[in-house]
C-alpha cells in the first residue's frame, strides 16, 4: 500500500476537514472553556459526529460501524487537532474500540453498538502515577462472589467523570484483566481537574467496586494483549492529533511571517526565521510519514507496528513541540497572550504530549525493543 | 494486485537464481561499489555476473523504457524490485552519475536519438559519468559561473575550470555547465556533454579530510565540443541543471540519506556491553542513540512516503530539498554516534584493526553529505522560498 491517502480517505478528508473546522474552531473550545463547561466537551458536536458516523468508524460492521482503520481516523483525529476540538473521539472511538474489538465477547456485543450510534462514551483507566507506566499496574481484581472486587487508583481518565463505562486495567493472579466498569457502579468516585489544556482528566478510585464475571473484556489473566491493543490505538490516535496541532500552529506561525512587519520588513524576510521555520516544516513531514507508517501497519496487523508506533508517538511528540515552541516565540510578545490562538496550542501539545507515553517513554521503548 | 503478487513471486526466484551470494554481503567499502565505465576494474567475477544478470534484464535501471536499457516497470513494480533485493540484502549491480543524474535529465529534455544514444552505454556500465558544474567561484551561486564556450560554428571552443569534480579521473564522459552567453545570467548557459578525453581536458585529484581523493580540479583548455552535443536547447541548460538538481536530491534522498536503517544502539550494544537491565552499559550515549533511532525509523517512513508520492506526480516539487537537508543531517548525526560509540577504536587512522581507518574517514566523508548537491542551508532557502513562499526569500 502506498504511503498516502487513497481515493476514499481523500474524499473523508474533504468531508471532516470543513466540518470540524466550520462547527468546531478554535473559538468552540474557548467557549467551552470561558463557560466553565463541566462536561468536558460538547454533547450538540458529538451528535453531529454521530451523524457523519464518526464514532463508529473503527466498530466492525457486524456491530453496527463502519469498519473503517487507524488510517481513517487518523484523518479525523488531524482535524481534531488542527481545530483543538474538545472531543472524546479518541479515548472512546479509538482506544475503547481497538480494546473491544479485539477481546469480542459479552462487552464487545454490549458497548460496540452503543459507541457505534453515539450513546455511550468510553473512558479508559490505565494510568496510577504521574508518569505513564502501564507496565507497572497497583490495582487490583480480587474473585468475589460470582465475580471481581476491584479495588485500587487511577489517574488521567479523560471523560472519567462523564464515560458510561471505564476501561479499567488490574491486576488478577495471573496476569492483566481488563474490565468494563459501568458508571453507576459502587464504590466508583471520579474526582474532575481541570487541565492545562482545559479538558478535564479525573483522579479515578476504585473501593471495593463489585462486578459481574462478565465484567471482564476477554479472558481473566489475559488482558495484556488487550491492553497492547488499546495502546497502540490510542497512542497512534494521539500522534495523528498531535501532527494535526503541530500543523496548525506551523501554518498560523507561517502566515504570520507574511504579515508582521518589523524594521521595516515583513518578519518572514529575516533568515533568522526563514531557516527555522523550514526546519520546522522538515519535522512535521517527517512525523506525519512515520503516523501514517504506524496507522499502516496497525491496519495491516503487522507486528512490525509497535515499533513504529512507538516512533510515532515520539516522533509526532518532537515535532508538535517544536511547532508550538517555535509558534509562540515567532509570534513575539502576542504569542504570550490569551486572545491569540497559538498558546492554546502549546496547552494542547502539552497534554498529548503526555498522554499514554511521552516521548521519552516511547525513545526508551525503541531502545528496548531493539535490544539495548 | 495479484499482478503485482505474480511479479513479486517472478522477481524473487529471478534473484535468487542470478544474485550471487557475494553480492549479498554489505558494501564494505568503496570498492564494493561498481561504478562501470571505461576504465572500471570488476573486483571479483561475481561483481561482473551480478551486473550482467542486471544488464540483461534491464534491471540495472528497471523504470527506465527497454529502448534505453530499462526494464521499463512501473512505479509499483520498481518498488517490489527493490523491496526484493532489500530483503536478501543484494547490492546495487551498478552506481553511478549516469543513472542518478545524467539519466533522468536525458530522459526529460533528450531527443530520440540522443536517449537511444547515450542511455544505452550507461545502463549497461559501459560509459561512467562525471558532473561538471561547481568552479571555484561558483558553489552555492552556480548561476554565476564563468566556464565558457565560445561558439566556433559547428562547435564550441570550452575554457574555464570546474572544481569538486567527483571522480573526474575516474569518468569518461562530462555533463557540464558552461556559459555560451556572458550578457545573460539565467538563460546564456548550455547544458554540454563531452568526453573527458578530449583534447585540453586535464583533471587535479584533490585530497579530501578524509584522506581519499574521490574528486578533482577539472581544467578546460581550448576544448572543442561539436555543437551536437547538448541536451535542451543553447542557453537554455539552467532549466536542465535545476531539473536535475532536484534528482539529485531525490537520489541523495531516496537512497537512504539517513544511511544505513538498522539501529544503532542495537549494533552497538552487542560491542559495547549491557548492564544486568540488559540496558546499554552507558545511560546518556543509550539516551542518545535511542532518539537518534526514532530518528531514522520516522526518516524510513518518510522516504517511503516521499517515494510514493514522488514517483505518482504528489509530492510537491520542491520537497527533495527536504529530504536531502533531513536525510544528511542525519547521518552526519549517525557518524557522530559511530566514533562516539567506538571511543578511542574509531580514533585509529590506519591500524588493519580498523580497516584502514574505516570510521574516522567515513565519519569526516558525511560531513559533506550537508554540502554537496546544495548545501543545508541552501535547502533551508529552498523550502522557506518555494514550499513555505516566505517573502523575499
Ligand atoms: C511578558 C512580557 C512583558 C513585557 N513587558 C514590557 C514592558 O514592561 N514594557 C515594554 O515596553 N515592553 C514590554 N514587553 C514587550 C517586549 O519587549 C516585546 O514583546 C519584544 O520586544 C518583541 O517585540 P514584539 O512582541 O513586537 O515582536 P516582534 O518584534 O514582532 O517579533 C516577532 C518575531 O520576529 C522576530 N524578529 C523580529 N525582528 C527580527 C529580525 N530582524 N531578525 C530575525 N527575527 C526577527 C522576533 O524575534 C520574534 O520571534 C513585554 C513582553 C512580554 C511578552
Ligand atoms: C564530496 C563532494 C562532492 C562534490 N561533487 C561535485 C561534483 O561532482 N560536481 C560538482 O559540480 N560539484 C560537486 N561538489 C561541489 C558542491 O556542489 C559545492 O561544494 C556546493 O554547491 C557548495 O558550494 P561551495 O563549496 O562553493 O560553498 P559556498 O557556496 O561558498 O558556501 C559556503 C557556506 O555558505 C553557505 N551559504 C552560501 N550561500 C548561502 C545563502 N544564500 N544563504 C545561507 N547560507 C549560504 C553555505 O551553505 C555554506 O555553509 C561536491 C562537493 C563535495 C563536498
Amino acid at each position: 500500500m502506498p504511503l498516502y491517502h487513497n481515493d476514499d480517505q481523500a474524499m473523508l478528508k474533504d468531508s471532516v476537514a470543513p466540518f470540524v473546522a466550520e462547527q468546531a474552531p478554535v473559538s468552540h473550545l474557548r467557549k467551552l472553556r470561558d463557560s466553565a463547561d463541566a462536561t468536558g466537551f460538547s454533547r450538540d458536536l458529538w451528535a453531529q459526529f454521530t451523524e457523519m458516523g464518526l464514532p463508529g468508524m473503527l466498530v466492525p460492521e457486524a456491530h453496527g460501524g463502519l469498519g473503517m482503520g487507524h488510517m481513517e481516523a487518523g484523518i479525523v483525529l488531524e482535524e481534531i487537532g488542527r481545530n483543538l476540538t474538545p472531543s472524546p473521539f479518541l479515548a472512546t472511538s479509538v482506544g475503547a474500540v481497538a480494546a473491544l474489538a479485539k477481546a469480542g465477547g459479552t462487552q464487545a456485543g454490549r458497548w460496540l453498538p452503543a459507541i457505534a450510534s453515539g450513546e455511550a462514551i468510553v473512558a479508559l483507566a490505565i494510568d496510577e502515577s504521574a508518569k505513564h507506566r502501564p507496565d507497572r499496574i497497583a490495582t487490583t481484581a480480587t474473585r468475589a462472589g460470582n465475580g471481581f472486587r476491584l479495588d485500587g487508583k487511577k489517574s488521567f481518565v479523560l471523560h472519567g467523570h462523564v464515560a458510561d463505562m471505564s476501561i479499567v486495567a488490574a491486576k488478577t493472579d495471573g496476569g492483566i484483566t481488563l474490565f468494563a466498569v459501568p458508571k453507576d457502579a459502587k464504590g466508583v468516585t471520579a474526582d474532575p481537574r481541570r487541565l492545562v489544556d482545559s479538558s478535564l482528566a479525573s483522579h479515578v478510585t476504585l473501593d471495593g467496586v463489585e462486578v459481574d464475571a462478565d465484567a471482564v473484556i476477554g479472558e481473566v489473566d489475559a488482558g495484556s494483549e488487550i491492553l497492547d491493543a488499546l495502546l497502540a490505538a490510542t497512542r497512534t490516535g494521539a500522534a495523528a492529533e498531535m501532527v494535526g496541532v503541530g500543523q496548525g500552529a506551523m501554518d498560523m506561525t507561517v502566515n504570520y511571517l507574511k504579515e508582521r512587519k518589523q524594521f521595516g520588513k515583513l518578519i518572514g524576510e529575516f533568515q533568522g526565521l526563514q531557516h527555522r521555520a523550514a526546519h520546522l516544516y522538515g519535522e512535521m513531514e517527517v512525523a506525519r510519514a512515520t503516523v501514517m507508517k504506524a496507522q499502516q501497519l496497525l491496519d495491516e496487523g503487522n507486528e512490525g507496528a509497535k515499533l513504529m508506533v512507538s516512533v510515532a508517538k515520539a516522533k509526532a511528540g518532537r515535532a508538535a513541540n517544536l511547532a508550538v515552541r517555535e509558534g509562540v516565540q515567532m509570534h513575539g510578545g502576542i504569542g504570550m497572550t490569551d486572545e491569540y490562538d497559538i498558546g492554546l496550542y502549546m496547552k494542547r501539545d502539552r497534554a498529548l504530549a503526555e498522554y499514554m507515553g511521552d516521548v521519552h517513554y516511547h525513545i526508551d521503548q525503541v531502545a528496548r525493543m531493539n535490544g539495548y | 494486485m495479484s499482478d503485482l503478487d505474480a511479479f513479486r513471486t517472478e522477481v524473487r526466484e529471478w534473484l535468487e537464481t542470478n544474485c550471487p551470494p557475494e553480492m549479498r554481503e554489505p558494501v564494505r567499502d568503496e570498492d564494493d561499489v561498481c561504478w562501470g565505465g571505461r576504465k572500471f576494474k570488476f573486483k571479483n567475477a561475481a561483481q561482473k555476473a551480478w551486473l550482467d544478470a542486471c544488464v540483461a534484464k534491464g534491471y540495472t535501471v528497471p523504470d527506465w523504457p527497454r529502448p534505453y536499457g530499462g526494464a521499463g516497470l512501473t512505479p509499483e513494480q520498481t518498488k517490489i524490485l527493490k523491496q526484493e533485493m532489500k530483503r536478501i540484502k543484494a547490492r546495487s549491480p551498478l552506481d553511478s552519475f549516469g543513472i542518478w543524474m545524467l539519466g533522468p535529465a536525458l530522459l526529460k529534455f533528450g531527443t530520440e536519438e540522443q536517449k537511444v544514444h547515450y542511455l544505452n552505454p550507461i545502463a549497461r556500465g559501459e560509459i561512467r559519468w562525471c558532473q561538471g558544474y561547481s568552479e571555484p567561484g561558483s558553489g552555492s551561486d552556480l548561476v554565476s559561473l564563468q566556464t565558457f564556450g565560445e561558439d566556433k560554428g559547428d562547435h564550441w571552443v570550452v575554457n574555464g575550470s570546474k572544481i569538486w569534480t567527483s571522480y573526474a579521473d575516474k569518468a569518461d564522459w562530462i555533463f557540464c555547465l558552461v556559459r555560451t552567453d556572458k550578457t545573460n545570467k539565467y538563460q546564456g548557459i548550455t547544458f554540454m556533454l563531452f568526453d573527458m578525453e578530449s583534447k585540453g581536458v586535464t583533471t587535479k585529484p584533490i585530497l579530501l579530510i578524509s584522506g581519499n581523493s574521490p574528486f578533482c580540479e577539472t581544467f578546460f583548455d581550448d576544448v572543442e565540443v561539436p555543437k551536437s552535443q547538448f541536451i535542451g536547447e543553447i542557453n537554455r541548460g539552467w532549466d536542465v541543471a535545476k531539473y536535475l538538481l532536484g534528482h539529485e536530491r531525490e537520489m541523495i534522498s531516496g537512497g537512504g540519506a539517513g544511511g544505513d536503517m538498522v539501529s544503532i544502539g542495537g549494533a552497538f550494544a552487542k560491542a559495547f556491553g549491557k548492564n544486568a537491565a540488559g540496558e546499554l552499559d552507558d545511560p546518556i550515549l543509550r539516551a542518545e542513540m535511542a532518539a537518534f533511532d526514532t530518528d531514522v525509523f520516522a526518516y524510513r517512513a518518510m522516504g517511503e512516503r516521499f517515494m510514493d508520492m514522488w514517483k505518482t506526480g504528489r509530492a510537491h516539487p520542491a520537497s527533495s530539498n527536504m529530504m536531502k537537508y533531513v536525510g544528511t543531517e542525519l547521518n552526519k548525526r549517525r557518524h557522530e554516534l559511530v566514533m562516539a560509540g567506538g571511543g578511542s577504536d574509531a580514533l585509529e587512522w590506519d591500524s588493519e584493526e580498523s580497516k584502514g581507518g574505516a570510521r574516522a574517514r567515513s565519519w569526516l566523508r558525511t560531513k559533506a553529505n550537508s554540502i554537496e548537491g546544495g548545501t543545508s542551508e541552501v535547502m533551508l532557502n529552498v523550502i522557506a522560498k518555494r514550499i513555505l513562499d516566505l517573502p523575499g526569500a
